[in-house]
């Protein structure tokens, strides 16, 4: 039974503003997505009802914030089938994530002369940090091409894994074409090397398979606010086995255990990780978003995305002087392009005249623009709530955009 | 020549003819497209003024108490924009482009507009023009490259 994105264009209330006057075309999806009403009330109801600090109180309030933020992270856990709550440690988001394995798996496991390898295809927000880990380690930092259709050169890499490598940290979906890599045969390749692997999931957590056990990642990190839910949570799933040995990332609150002048003990997982008051909000407005996404079938939400991903590459790919990059043998909710003689950001600012929002740059991912040869693309990316009418009002905005520019 | 607020005035008048915004774009995007070609020598590494999307070429020169700039970018509105600052600031004097309150973006609500200036160097390109012109003003600098021919810079 196909889902119904009419009525759950209802439960997303931006979604029916205008924009410059005209109605909005949301098709940023990648940079963040919108939130249905459950996960604004959730936030709202946390404000109104039991705002309080968790953990550590002994009043009524108190212990409901606790409650609520706890069941958030039991219900995080079941999305991407984690085996133990405590696997599950809060960030700000995958960016802080990536940066707490970086630093404390670096500081526990990596030894000058090892090796880190990473692709070409990641987010900057995967890549400088094991380059500045590598850095501090004294260690190799080694970097995956891709192809011209976008896809990894799983040969180049096979090659690269040796025994020195320590970890390989790739994203499941690029967040600037689209594509998607073959994350279990990646995983298991880096695994036989003896490589412990991280995954971005930033960009596939809310659109393709999400199942950790499955995929068999040491690391898994993504941001609630490109899964429906607020900014300013992301997660980070680590083994229990790496999160055990690994040292705390930041001192505070929380952490400890036992403090005293001579030692500091720390605490158990998951709040060893978790210096500090925690956002507290965050993620039960984010487990809010994920029982949202629990209220349909994960399979037709997704079908639908693709139903419109492809009648998009269709549609665009009609316009004359349209080069679309995003080509890899498995792609999801992205399409990356430019138009011949026509800069990035003219295109964008033009489309967001006429209330279409996609996004224009290099993405954070200068060595993929490095690599294609482009100073930057427009990208849109969708939702489960975009429709093909979203196409259609972007393809005539480009239409009447290039008229404009005089194409 | 008329004074800085007075071509401030007059674009500000100029786009109140043009309530739609796609009208104001298609005016920059003219506006960029009939700006005079910059000469490639002046498409140096030192004239870049790096936007996060987009790259401008900005030339500056100090003549005596007065400065005159050229601009190119490869965005047409990026092109269009600094179109309108060459407009209100190239001849004028130095001492003037330093104080100047740059009060059209605001009137014509383009600063609103093009929210995230940041991108397209717009910003940057107004520090650099009022910086330059203090250091003209002050006497420390002369041209950037060669001088350019007078009636080029108006």
């Amino acid at each position: 039974m196909a889902i119904n994105v009419e009525k759950i264009r209802e439960d997303f209330p931006i979604l029916s503003r205008s924009v410059n006057g005209k109605p909005l075309t949301y098709l940023d999806n990648a940079a963040t997505t919108q939130k249905p009403q459950t996960v604004i009330d959730a936030i709202v109801d946390y404000y109104t009802n039991y705002n309080s600090n968790i953990h550590r109180g002994t009043h009524h309030l108190s212990n409901l914030a606790t409650e609520a933020h706890e069941a958030a992270r039991n219900t995080i856990k079941d999305y991407i089938n984690a085996r133990h709550d405590r696997e599950i440690i809060f960030t700000r988001g995958t960016t802080e994530a990536i940066n707490l394995v970086a630093s404390s798996f670096g500081q526990a496991f990596v030894k000058p002369g090892d090796e880190v390898i990473v692709t070409e295809l990641e987010h900057h927000s995967n890549f400088v940090p094991w380059q500045m880990m590598c850095e501090r380690q004294g260690a190799n930092f080694r970097v995956v091409p891709f192809d011209e259709n976008g896809d990894l050169k799983l040969d180049v890499l096979e090659k690269s894994l040796n025994e020195r490598t320590r970890i390989l940290a790739f994203n499941h979906v690029s967040n600037s074409l689209g594509t998607v890599n073959p994350a279990k045969e990646i995983i298991k390749m880096a695994h036989d090397a003896g490589a412990a692997v991280l995954v971005d999931a930033a960009q596939s957590v809310q659109h393709i398979e999400h199942d950790v056990q499955d995929l068999d990642a040491d690391f898994y990190a993504f941001s609630g606010h490109k899964i429906y839910g607020p900014t300013g949570i992301g997660v980070l799933y680590g083994k229990e086995k790496w999160l055990d040995a690994m040292p705390p990332y930041q001192g505070g609150g929380e952490m400890i255990d036992q403090v005293s002048v001579e030692k500091t003990t720390y605490n158990k997982l998951p709040f060893k990780f978790e210096a500090g008051t925690p956002n507290i909000v965050g993620p039960i407005g984010l487990a809010a978003a994920i029982d949202y996404i629990n209220n349909f079938n994960f399979d037709e939400l997704i079908a639908h995305e693709d139903d419109v991903l492809q009648y998009g590459f269709e549609k665009l790919s009609e316009i004359d002087g349209l080069k679309i990059y995003s080509k890899a043998k498995r792609h999801t909710s992205i399409i990356a392009f430019n138009v011949e003689g026509i800069h990035h950001f003219d295109l964008g600012t033009l489309l967001d005249t006429q209330g279409v929002a996609v996004r224009t740059g290099h993405h954070c991912t200068q060595p993929i623009m490095t690599a294609l040869g482009v100073e930057g693309t427009v990208r849109a990316s969708l939702a489960f709530y975009n429709t093909k009418s979203d196409i259609d009002s972007l393809v005539a905005a480009i239409k009447k955009a290039l008229k404009m520019l005089g194409k | 020549m008329a004074s800085i607020q007075e071509i401030q005035n007059s674009i500000i008048e100029d786009f109140s003819f043009l309530p739609e915004w796609d009208e104001r774009y298609a005016y920059l995007i003219e506006l960029g497209q009939k700006m005079e070609p910059m000469p490639e020598a002046y498409r140096s590494e030192a004239n870049i003024v790096r936007g996060c999307q987009s790259t401008v070429w900005l030339h500056r020169e100090c003549q005596g108490d007065k400065v005159y700039f050229k601009a190119d970018s490869d965005s047409l509105i990026v092109k269009g924009l600094a179109a309108l600052l060459m407009q209100v600031f190239s001849g004028q004097p130095a001492e003037q482009v330093f104080q100047a309150d740059l009060t059209f973006f605001e009137e014509t609500g383009l600063n609103k507009h093009l929210s995230s200036q940041r991108t397209n160097g717009l910003m940057a390109m107004i520090e650099i023009i009022q910086s330059f012109a203090a250091k003209c003003k002050n006497g420390e600098v002369y041209a950037i490259t060669e001088p350019l021919q007078k009636s080029t810079t108006t």
